[in-house]
């Protein structure tokens, strides 16, 4: 191999020849982190592609390392191969019928994309939504919170070689999955958030089913506290790899428990308080390493504080009706659209033209998903469907972050790392 | 709806940033929208971050307003957490010359937001130290998000693979 | 041969058939292209509750050469097709595929410039699964539809 052959010359791409010479080119001239003389006798240097298929990408991420031995000294992402142009869909679409796209970004927690829609809808539109929904709202997010967390922490363990984990953790979304099924009428892509309130009420049972999950999950998080806290081998893979301290963490704009983990305590739910998370007393919980260990240690205690927040919900949830009664806002309730003419025509209305927002409003509203801030900045032109929807993803940050964090980490934290920052891709490509 | 009040000093500084009087100041639902010309795009951003601590990016929108004047608009969504308030700031691009200056060395954040803004619009940012498109592939010609491509794509625009495998 | 003239023509290759067969359908090991949502639903196919090892699925090889089904379980883009034929193609014989969910049988609710519309335009695919995403009692009749196509299609006849 000789000194002026470049990274360009010696690969030979079969598909997309612009496109991997772009990337590999961009690989190379990567300000490196690391430096070392340009002569490589042993021939140590490599690049190695961890392709778009791959059991520990957590879905369809490529990334491009420069290696030196063991320690990555570049790398570069690639995403885009779940992209299927969301926005360009919501330009077709009414805001109600947006909604299972919605479900589909953040696969792992569906029911906060949801809430995101409609809540951003709600606000450019000046639609007031009753009590009661915003209770069943906040309990179904938190609730997808710790799903959310769940396969993260079965995931990340996995990756660093406890399997069980995996099975476990699985177990207890099987027990979410039941609830939602029962309340949303499916497992997890509900579309149970209608703009103006919810779909239907929980049933005694739903009620009864949560209250039974928020007694025994306590203990099933303190066993796996347990395990994992003080684990020796846990430790040593996850101490102190991919450090970030909050200075960097601004400036390349991460978000969610990756920042909290470095010490900036930035949470929606106390930024720009939606729902009713003012009402409810929370803690953010916030570590000031900002190591892998730190993320995972806010993402466990998250789980705890959603657990508090559903309790308290559950206690204070007033009764009422769970979708405002304005027929240009939402959607009659099937009763009156089985018995009454103009539920019939109103049903009709909301589902061929839609809420229509006042012409050349454009507004941002965010929530606090379980990856980050998720928001959307919807662009309206008085019709029933958006001229512009912008969704701001968490994942998309966070990947910019990791492509900072993985220079001079070693190869076998690659795994642990992606999963420390536990990007959706389905998400990041919209 | 009025400005909020704490507010007044940044809006005072950006107008004073612009002799011509072209920055508009608006107030949707809460959301406080600072539309300034092209020209001093980057000054304003620089002020916004230096001296009044806008120092989290969230957000780069590239819209297409469809319209023969200053067709492309891009927004930036940006957060001060020492005084917990969001801005929003706009520009206009027109359609014979999209370019804007690039921010990736005010925020490195924007480093992704503007690829994806060139990826979407075709906007491009120039002194950007890598702009590639971001979710398509660079063979890719056309700028999927402009009003005028449709849903469905251009058929044959990115080739499906063989399905002998003697082809290579 | 002395069997084959007692019993008549294709006795021995038809046991021989079913013996074969019988292995490949009770020990399909899926090769997991999870792409998006399905791939959730198939964790949990694979997991506690909708147990696939008990269906001869024991462990999911995510090394195209130790598998013969793929599972592909959710939209498969333009430029994520290409990796999924590669994979495909580095499979050996005999090999199935499932399509899983509405998006990879046909594109599903994505009817968009990026997504494939149905991977079955570069792949062949022997079962389509609908839903949205399917509940893992689908995905198992899914492998179980696969497990009957398994015994009844392929001869040693074919092989030699």
């Amino acid at each position: 191999m000789s000194n002026t052959e470049t990274i360009v010359d010696r690969a030979h791409p079969t598909f997309f020849k612009e496109h991997q010479n772009a990337l590999y080119k961009s690989l190379e001239d990567k300000h490196t982190t690391v430096e070392f003389d340009s002569n490589d006798p042993l021939g140590t240097r490599m690049i190695l592609n961890m392709g778009p298929q791959h059991p520990a990408t957590h879905g369809v991420l490529r990334l491009l390392l420069e290696l030196d031995g063991e320690t990555i000294t570049k790398s570069k992402l690639d995403i885009g191969y779940l992209h299927r142009g969301v926005e360009k869909i919501a330009e077709n679409k009414t805001y109600q019928e947006f909604m299972p796209y919605t479900d589909r970004m953040d696969y792992l927690s569906p029911y906060s994309n949801n809430v995101a829609l409609c809540t951003a809808v709600e606000k450019i539109a000046g639609i007031e939504v009753p009590e009661r929904a915003q209770y069943i709202r906040m309990i179904g997010c938190e609730l997808a919170r710790i799903s959310s967390h769940l396969l993260w922490l079965g995931t990340m363990v996995m990756d660093t070689g406890a399997i069980s984990m995996f099975i476990w953790t699985f177990r207890e979304r099987e027990r979410l999955y039941d609830i939602f099924d029962n309340f949303a009428g499916h497992r997890f892509t509900v579309s149970h958030s209608r703009i103006g309130g919810v779909n239907n009420d929980f049933t005694d049972a739903a009620i009864a089913k949560i209250k039974n999950f928020v007694e025994t999950f306590p203990k099933e998080l303190k066993d796996w506290n347990k395990l994992l806290n003080k684990n020796r081998i846990f430790f040593d893979r996850n101490i102190n790899i991919g450090q970030v301290d909050s200075e960097t963490a601004i400036k390349l704009g991460l978000t969610g428990p990756v920042i909290r983990a470095t010490g900036i305590a930035y949470d929606i739910r106390h930024f720009e308080p939606y729902l009713h998370y003012d009402k409810v007393d929370f803690e953010v919980p916030t570590r000031l390493e900002g190591d892998n260990l730190a993320r995972y240690y806010c993402r466990m205690e998250e789980m705890a504080e959603s657990i508090k927040i559903i309790r308290q919900c559950l206690d204070t949830m007033p009764k009422g009706p769970i979708r405002t009664d304005n027929a240009k806002q939402s959607y009659p309730s099937k009763d009156e659209v089985y018995y009454s003419m103009e539920g019939l025509i109103h049903d009709f209305m909301m589902t061929d033209t839609g809420v229509c927002p006042p012409e050349g409003y454009e507004c941002y509203h965010a929530i606090e998903a379980p990856k980050g801030e998720l928001g959307y900045y919807i662009q309206s032109d008085g019709t029933g469907h958006p001229w512009r929807l912008k969704i701001k993803t968490p994942s998309t940050s966070n990947l910019q972050g990791l492509e900072r964090a993985l220079d001079g980490a070693m190869v076998a934290d690659t795994v642990v790392l992606i999963g420390g920052f536990d990007p959706v891709l389905g998400e990041a490509d919209k | 709806m009025q400005v909020p009040d704490k507010f007044n000093p940044v809006t005072a500084a950006i107008q004073a940033l612009d002799p011509s009087g072209q920055v508009q100041i608006s107030v949707t639902r809460g959301d406080v929208q600072l539309l300034v010309p092209r020209t001093i795009i980057i000054d304003v951003l620089r002020t916004l971050k230096d001296d009044f601590g806008f120092t989290y990016l969230i957000d780069i929108v590239a819209t297409d307003r469809f319209t023969s004047e200053d067709r492309f608009e891009v927004i930036w969504n940006i957060i001060s957490l020492k005084d917990q308030s969001r801005i929003f700031v706009k520009t206009r691009v027109p359609e014979e010359d999209p370019s804007l200056p690039s921010t990736v060395d005010i925020w490195p954040a924007a480093n992704w937001n503007e690829r994806e803004a060139y990826d979407m619009m075709g906007i491009r940012f120039t002194g950007h130290p890598d702009l590639r498109r971001l979710f398509l592939p660079e063979d890719f010609e056309y700028f999927p998000l402009r009003k005028e491509f449709p849903l469905m794509g251009v058929p044959g625009s990115i080739p499906l693979p063989s399905t002998s495998p003697d082809v290579d | 041969m002395g069997i084959e003239s007692a019993f008549g023509e294709g006795f021995l290759t038809t046991k021989i058939d079913t013996v074969v067969n019988w292995a490949r359908a009770n020990a399909m090991w899926p090769m997991p292209m999870g792409l998006a949502c399905c791939a959730i639903e198939m964790m949990a196919f694979a997991g506690p509750k909708y147990d696939a090892s008990r269906f001869g699925s024991e462990v999911m090889r995510f090394s195209p050469r130790q598998s013969d089904l793929m599972i592909v379980a959710g939209w498969c883009t333009y430029k994520m097709s290409h990796a999924v034929r590669r994979i495909w193609d580095q499979m050996p014989d005999p090999k199935w595929c499932i399509a899983m969910g509405a998006c990879a049988s046909t594109g599903g609710m994505h009817r968009s410039y990026g997504v494939v519309q149905g991977v079955d335009n570069f792949l062949p695919v022997d079962a389509y699964v609908s839903g949205c995403p399917p509940r893992p009692e689908v995905v198992l009749h899914a492998l179980m539809t696969i497990q009957e196509k398994v015994k009844k299609e392929h001869s040693v006849l074919l092989d030699v």
